[in-house]
């Protein structure tokens, strides 16, 4: 088990989040969330990257506890996230925001090979090195927040909303990217708001909602449950 | 040089215009001098408000810190036969920066780190009271009194330009603010930890989902500023020849405004609200009134902010650096 979330429970002040969710992640497995607005997914997973702290329970990376470490440990044991909204640094250009996804990475021929690999995989950014990253279009700053992201070698990378405000044609680039990068021996846990999908893409995926996991399964059986496609592929294949 | 001989020439022949020619060159470069220190004080209050947006109101007391220490290693370190020399102050600027930099490493670690995810009016409580601290035990320490500098503990010489005689201290003091700005420029725009510096003030969290240790950067940012602002001191006090234990206070306003003239965040902003500061007053000194300089600048500054409210260079939200 790469990854394993015991009874977390995340609280904003005395409002509680989440009320004991129990997630794992088997190391080659692409893993989606999936839930409504406010069901506790980004908590989660600002909760494994350290920007929140648990106010019980655990998170074990290949059986170390992530839960008590500063995020920049928890990206230097090979967990990297990317964020909600891309977050790319909008006037550092294309180049430096990959450069800063590399900041753990010490060794300049390192960095070198794995900027070259993410070249690879997103041509486009190759070709914008120098621009500002604000200048980017959406797809392009949701390209850019992946590949920094890949810049620091992490084992495994979670994907907040990656089809967050991309115009419908973008979305299908972005996830046979996603699962390229899994097919190259990165572990996936992704979050996404429109669950067709995110389980077209899952092997396995979690419904979360109001703070705890109600239902989980591989990709494909979620993707018949009719209560899923009711509560959520209505309105997330749309 | 032939262009020169010319100039001296045609103002020696205009005896009345050479003297308004004179005051307009000496108030230049009493400006260009003065003007170097507040930017590098300026940029202490600008770097350290870019990643945390804290003023930190006791950067004026480690200005001060610096004035001291430097008093002490040029007066008291046997600098012996080469004290008063260009060397020496460079020497002392450089070892007030070491330890001004350390200084700003305990008062950001003390006094700032642990209100860090509290309410922002706390931190700005604990940075008067760091102040305070700060200020009182300089003057227990040096006493109340004005300290005056020895004198030989700083080069008088003089230099002949176009036949006007200028101090040499000034263009020493100008070129090297200008060294440290640059230095700090290259650092900012050139290097790995600059762009990570940059990183940190666009989007902390996002910083931190890189694997930037944000702390450590804020902690940076304090070092670096300490340093400017130390280096600043001993200027003033090889400059001006006496410090107190207050100075801080009054540079320190007037650096906070170079810093929000030029747009608070912005370093480069910082560096021309400083320049541009030390010139008016130094303008205004001699052909207004030497007794309303304070006034004028502060004049300057309220119509530079009517009319550009993000200063001049602006404050850059995205590039807050």
């Amino acid at each position: 088990m790469l990854l394993r979330i015991k009874n977390l429970r995340v609280a904003y002040g005395n409002v509680e989040a989440l009320h004991g969710v129990d997630i794992e992640v088997r190391e080659g497995e692409i893993v989606a969330i999936l839930g409504a607005n406010g069901a506790g997914k980004s908590t989660t997973l600002r909760a494994i990257s350290g920007l929140h702290r648990p106010k019980s329970g655990e998170i074990l990376f290949a059986g170390q506890p992530l839960h008590s470490l500063p995020s920049h440990e928890i990206v230097m044991r090979g967990v990297v996230q990317a964020p909600e909204g891309r977050r790319v640094f909008a006037t550092l250009t294309v180049g430096e925001n990959l450069e800063m996804g590399a900041f753990v990475c010490k060794d300049k021929k390192t960095v070198a090979s794995r900027l070259k690999k993410v070249l690879d995989l997103f041509p486009r950014l190759g070709e914008r090195r120098e621009q500002l990253a604000g200048t980017l279009s959406g797809g392009e700053q949701q390209m850019l927040a992946i590949g920094r992201a890949l810049m620091s070698g992490p084992r495994l990378l979670l994907l907040d909303e990656p089809s967050l405000g991309l115009a419908p044609i973008m979305i299908k680039p972005i996830f046979s990217t996603i699962k390229a990068i899994n097919q190259a021996g990165v572990t996936v846990l992704l979050v996404e708001q429109s669950a067709f999908v995110a389980l077209k893409v899952a092997h396995r995926a979690y419904v979360l909602d109001v703070g705890k996991v109600v239902m989980s399964g591989s990709g494909a059986n979620l993707l018949k449950d009719p209560e899923v496609q009711k509560t959520y592929l209505g309105g997330g294949r749309k | 040089m032939i262009v020169a001989e010319r100039l001296s020439w045609v103002l020696k022949l205009r005896r009345g215009h050479k003297l308004n020619m004179e005051v307009f060159f000496q108030q230049f470069s009493n400006g260009l001098a003065i003007g170097g220190i507040y930017a590098l004080i300026a940029l202490g209050y600008t770097m350290v408000y870019g990643v945390l947006r804290l003023i930190n109101f006791a950067h004026g007391d480690l200005f001060t810190s610096g004035a001291f220490l430097g008093y002490t290693f040029l007066v008291s370190l046997a600098l012996g036969q080469s004290a008063g020399t260009v060397g020496a102050i460079l020497l002392v600027v450089l070892l007030v920066m070491g330890v001004a930099a350390f200084l700003g490493y305990v008062l950001e670690r003390c006094a700032y780190r642990p209100l860090r995810r509290s309410n922002r009016l706390n931190a700005v409580v604990s940075a008067i009271g760091a102040s305070i601290v700060i200020q009182n035990s300089i003057m227990l320490i040096y006493g109340p009194q004005v300290l005056v500098f020895p004198a030989g503990m700083k080069p008088n010489v003089i230099v002949e330009i176009f036949g006007l005689n200028f101090p040499l201290m000034r263009f020493f003091l100008f070129g090297a603010s200008v060294m440290l700005m640059l230095g700090l420029y290259f650092f900012i725009n050139r290097t790995r930890l600059g762009t990570a510096i940059r990183a940190v003030a666009i989007d902390q969290d996002a910083s931190r989902l890189m694997g930037i240790d944000v702390s450590q950067i804020i902690s940076l940012m304090f070092m670096i500023g300490a340093a400017l602002g130390g280096a600043a001191g001993v200027m003033v006090g090889v400059y001006y020849g006496q410090i107190t234990f207050t100075m801080g206070w009054i540079y320190g306003l007037k650096a906070f405004t170079a810093a929000i003239m030029g747009g608070i965040g912005n370093i480069p902003g910082a560096m021309l609200g400083g320049m541009l500061l030390g010139m008016v007053e130094s303008m205004a000194a001699a052909y207004i009134s030497a007794g309303w300089k304070d006034a004028i600048t502060f004049l300057v500054l309220i119509v530079i902010l009517i009319c550009r409210p993000t200063g001049l260079l602006g404050e850059r939200v995205a590039e807050k650096i």
